[in-house]
């Protein structure tokens, strides 16, 4: 199945129910389906091709879902940026995957005009801003508002072009190398991840799911897909800032799911819940960081009649592992098994299988084995090798596992150094290469120290030439050039960091 | 007396959440959640730094945009709470 064909088989099946609640905004299926049907025809109108980028720089939204399904319709592959990037890497990602249109929410002209200028692969710019119209944006010429977009007649969906072996969507990740990387999915591999997630979740139509995690990442993109496939209700909120709003939204819309990731859950354990009603909760889940054991014991007690979740995944195969509730019990510090219709196995650094108790690589099986590294043919050879078949390819994770007797597996560590924080991916070299940027800096190093609220909290080690140069100088620095989840939490000042012999930091002596 | 409240917490905000030397850059009336001023983990500070500067107890149920969403709003709180 196409990807848009979620959303056209629920809205031909139950065309006036509630699809998506967003604020005051309650939209049904059909509603979505005639928004998303005039977003592709502007697209085509205006020059897409079957396969081109369509760049979503928007924050969790009506907007959001209108686009993402519109680009598929039109044959395109979306790509949903978080709405915190800053410019220059905004612009890298836009050159990288080649971009032929974005919808942003820019707050000025100088945005527009810089984006046309450093990006010349981009033909198709749309506005979308509440408070400010494209209209404003009178030196910004092409560019047109999301409501004009909607406004035009149009005459039903437009011709199917694409099959499910071209590629839905780009996924941005972090890498250790600090350049982002766009993980290739095509429709059958994120046919087939929704699937499975769908069925060890046991999702119905009547499932009505919060989802506050930025739909940039794929833990938040795949409620809205997973929803919009088994026809259910999408609560989508533009973050967990406020925990009562999530809370009283939890209890007046009837929700069933609740995707959260640690530092979420972190909160809500401490949060006094005794005048919310949440017993239409049926299931929470939490991935992209272990659970500590203690929050475990704390949501059971908190959320008796609903069935925790404990998963693992990594973009490159969006999910891999899950641990069925009634294991908590007996297992709280594992991850699971791999999900339905996969595989997965420990292998040592010689490619030899691991029996229970042994530590190595967790490699992974299935049709969610994504298709690779957009443009870095390098990086997709060493994550994705060849498989037992064929021209079958398998993941290596990255990440060191444990298997016990009766196959359940445990995450060790990564094998590399990137930091999860909030459950985002840090990686400290691309953090390293912004602080460089600081006049003055000649040494700079990135670590992750363990935090009960964050998982891991980034802190950062600096050299510097000029002592005038404050702890506020740095942050100020990172805020101006980094997404919000990446500003350290901690900046030390060191006259000299430990160095191994080949001149590299010498991380493991830094805490 | 109110000047300061309203005051007190720009400087907070600027220092603390958006690290700034020059100030708090928005209207008072501006929403934390539609530019991104704030996140969780902030609201959170903001509730401590609320609590310690002005001698007030903030109740989990009252963590919500109406008090806390913009610096007129969580000012107007704050003066409430102290009356």
């Amino acid at each position: 199945m196409l990807v848009q064909e979620f959303l056209e088989r629920s809205t031909a099946r139950t065309p006036e129910k509630t699809a998506l609640v967003c604020g005051n905004r309650r939209l049904s299926y059909a509603e979505i389906d005639d928004q998303a049907n005039r977003f592709a025809a502007y697209l085509l109108a205006h020059g897409l091709q079957r396969g081109d980028r369509v760049a979503i720089y928007l924050p969790n939204g009506v907007e959001a879902v209108i686009s993402l399904f519109g680009a598929l319709k039109a044959g395109g592959v979306f790509v949903m940026l978080n709405a915190t990037t800053k410019f220059d890497k905004l612009i890298t990602i836009l050159n990288d995957c080649g971009a032929a249109a974005i919808i942003a929410g820019g707050a000025d002209t100088d945005f527009y005009q810089g984006l046309q200028v450093a990006v010349p692969s981009l033909q198709i710019m749309i506005h979308h801003d509440q408070r400010k119209s494209a209209a404003e944006f009178s030196e910004a010429p092409g560019l047109v508002d999301f409501s004009a977009v909607m406004a035009a007649a149009v005459d039903g969906k437009p011709v199917l072009q694409t099959i499910d072996l071209d590629l839905a969507c780009l996924v941005y990740t972090s890498g250790s190398t600090g350049d982002s990387k766009g993980v290739m999915c095509d429709h059958s591999n994120v046919d087939f991840a929704t699937g499975s997630i769908i069925t060890y979740l046991g999702n119905t139509a009547d499932d009505i799911v919060l989802n506050c995690l930025p739909l940039s990442f794929d833990y938040g993109l795949y409620q809205l897909l997973m929803v919009f496939k088994f026809g259910g209700t999408l609560v989508l909120e533009k973050g967990f800032v406020f925990p009562a709003v999530i809370l009283q939204q939890i209890q007046r819309e009837r929700v069933t799911g609740f995707p959260g990731v640690p530092t979420i859950f972190a909160i809500l354990t401490t949060t006094d819940l005794a005048s919310y009603d949440l017993s239409s909760l049926r299931y929470l889940t939490n991935t992209a960081a272990a659970l500590p054991v203690s929050h475990i014991q704390a949501l059971r007690e908190k959320f008796p009649q609903a069935q925790l979740f404990s998963m693992y995944g990594l973009t490159e195969t969006k999910r891999t592992l899950y641990l069925p509730p009634q294991e908590l019990g007996r297992r709280p510090g594992s991850v699971g098994v791999a999900i339905p219709g996969t595989e997965v196995w420990l292998e040592d650094e010689d490619g030899n299988r691991l029996g229970a108790g042994e530590i190595g690589e967790l490699v992974v099986r299935g049709r969610h084995v994504m298709r690779g590294y957009w443009n870095a043919p390098e990086a997709t050879a060493a994550r994705y090798r060849p498989g037992i078949l064929p021209h079958e390819r398998v993941c290596y994770t990255g990440d060191l596992f444990r298997r016990d007797e009766e196959g359940f597996y445990y995450f060790v560590s990564r094998k590399d150094d990137i930091i999860k924080s909030r459950g985002e991916k840090v990686s400290p070299v691309e953090l390293e290469r912004v602080l460089y940027g600081i006049p003055g800096v000649t040494r700079a190093a990135v670590i992750g120290v363990p935090d009960d609220m964050l998982g891991e909290a980034i802190k950062v080690f600096v050299v510097c030439s000029d002592p005038a140069l404050s702890e506020k100088d740095v942050l100020i620095y990172c805020r101006g050039h980094v997404e919000d989840y990446m500003v350290p939490k901690y900046v030390e000042f060191r006259t000299e960091l430990p160095m191994t012999e080949s001149g590299k930091v010498l991380k493991t002596s830094l805490s | 007396m109110n000047h300061s409240v309203e005051e007190s917490i720009r400087t907070y905000i600027a220092q603390n959440i958006l690290f700034r030397n020059d100030g708090y850059p928005y209207e008072d009336s501006t929403s934390f959640l539609d530019n991104g001023i704030v996140d969780s983990i902030n609201v959170m500070e903001l509730v401590m730094f609320v609590e310690e500067t002005f001698g007030i107890k903030v109740k989990d149920e009252e963590i919500v945009p109406d008090h806390f969403d913009s610096v007129e709003r969580l000012s107007a709180y704050v003066k409430k709470k102290g009356e």
